[in-house]
């Protein structure tokens, strides 16, 4: 197997022109977390002309709902949801500076143009391993949209989290063939 | 008739509920390391090796096995001479209430993600109770009550789908389209699968025998020849697909494909496919 390229985040345009679908990756530093309802509440910010409760420039957004934290523990069970659910807001959040994205499973083409137009990448973690992915999470707290409980977006402090490039900055996808605008 | 105390169903529902999220059933554990020892894909097989170590970090250092907690359904079988005693200060207490009341205390004390909104297109308003559970009763001979929990992520749920067929169309077309309804749910709802097919019955019962059919051990196939190898040619054209365990390639895109079916109309041939993802949650309790 293929060695595993270390990366911090946030990520450089250096650091995202030098990924290629296929690559394992450990990610070091910060993400922020983000599901469905949080991307709609930035997506309809963005629409009326105001100001994010987050600076999303070079920054990677995890599509995550954890279970609560039990005690001692930064964060609880914490694996990806599905990406293609986010399809209809990630162009708006790449153009504003978003540099990653990690999910599980397939982007539609719309998504991928971005990817090659403002320059970022998607990644995919291992959907169902959230036990395992919790114990690359060392720091979480919320940051924004405190209301929406588990659809919070948090800031998380990681270490060595693993994931495949699914989708590079230059066109190529780890999905092969596969038809993904389902 | 047979009193079964209020209390033991709240007990019992709520036991099975928590350690559903933190014990991946031992069939299921089995089957990904069966295909991981037989898989020819390398990263595939790295993949399934991750899966079995989440399933042991899980059970070992108490981590919900997938931050999906899940819906919670329960299958619920009741013997005709058990009834059950409701709580002193609530006489009108049903069994409905019992189950949902386990579920609450269970994603309470099991730190549980609550997945279930009040109220679905408006204002989507998280209920905090993980309820109402979605509870299946049946009235069977005896008097004991048999109940089955499973906690369904969204994501595989999500890639279910349902069909009315033409009551003549042959079985290789059926076959076709529930190996593209798998294609379909690809690697976004978490492969290697377990694939629920309901044949039969009508509109809603075909969706709930394709999800009861889930809860058969992996390693049983349907008691009918004629079904049996339905599911084995269904789990090998699935396997073909090269969709693999999150879908990067491998051989391994479902576990075991199970088929149940019922009686239905002469004017029908309804077929549903659920798809289960590999974090199979689902236990259950005879009282």
């Amino acid at each position: 197997m293929a060695e595993i390229k270390k990366i911090t985040t946030p990520l450089s345009l250096s650091d995202v022109c030098s990924l290629r679908a296929g690559d394992e990756v450990a990610i070091s530093g910060v993400l922020l977390t983000g599901r469905d309802q949080a991307h709609k509440r930035l997506c309809d910010l963005i629409a009326a002309g105001e100001e994010l409760p987050v600076d999303l420039e070079g920054q990677v957004i995890y599509f995550v709902g954890p279970t609560p934290a039990s005690e001692g523990r930064a964060i609880g069970s914490a694996g990806p949801t599905t990406s293609s659910r986010m399809d209809a807001f990630s162009d708006a959040l790449v153009e504003r500076g978003l540099k990653g994205m990690i999910g599980k499973g397939y982007r539609c083409d719309n998504v991928r143009q971005s990817l090659v137009k403002f320059r970022a990448v998607h990644f995919a973690t291992i959907g169902g391993a959230g036990a395992l992915l919790s114990k690359h999470i060392v720091k979480s707290e919320i940051i924004a949209f405190a209301d929406l409980g588990t659809e919070a977006i948090r800031r998380l402090e990681v270490v060595d989290f693993p994931a495949i490039v699914a989708y590079d900055c230059h066109g190529g996808s780890v999905y092969g063939n596969a038809i993904t605008n389902y | 008739m047979r009193q079964i105390e209020y209390q033991d169903i709240v007990t019992t529902v709520q036991q099975l509920c928590i350690e559903c999220c933190y014990e991946l059933p031992a069939d299921v554990f089995a089957a990904i390391e069966h295909a991981a020892a037989s898989e020819t894909n390398d990263r595939a097989a790295g993949i399934l090796q991750q899966l079995m170590e989440n399933a042991q970090t899980a059970k070992q250092d108490h981590i919900p096995l997938c931050q999906d907690t899940g819906l919670t359904v329960a299958f619920v079988e009741q013997g005709a001479r058990a009834t059950i005693t409701p709580p002193p200060e609530n006489p009108d207490a049903t069994i409905t209430d019992a189950i949902n009341k386990a579920v609450e205390q269970a994603y309470d004390i099991g730190k549980l993600r609550k997945s279930v909104v009040a109220e679905p297109l408006n204002e989507r308003k998280n209920t905090g109770t993980n309820t109402p559970a979605i509870i299946h009763h049946t009235i069977v001979p005896g008097e004991k009550i048999s109940i089955s929990i499973m906690t369904k992520g969204g994501g595989c749920e999500n890639k279910s789908q349902f069909k009315m067929f033409n009551p003549t169309e042959d079985k290789q077309t059926i076959m076709d389209w529930i190996v593209e309804v798998v294609k379909q749910a690809g690697a976004n709802a978490c492969p290697p699968f377990i694939v629920g097919v309901g044949i039969g019955g009508d509109f809603e019962q075909c969706c709930l025998i394709s999800k009861k059919a889930l809860l058969r051990n992996i390693d049983i196939p349907n008691n009918a020849p004629y079904y049996a190898q339905m599911e084995y040619d269904l789990l090998a054209a699935i396997n073909a697909l090269n969709i693999g365990p999150q879908g990067l390639g491998g051989d391994t895109t479902a576990l075991a494909v199970k088929v149940e079916t019922a009686p239905c109309h002469i004017a029908s041939l309804p077929v549903a496919v659920n798809i289960e993802c590999h974090s199979h949650r689902h236990k259950s309790a005879v009282i």
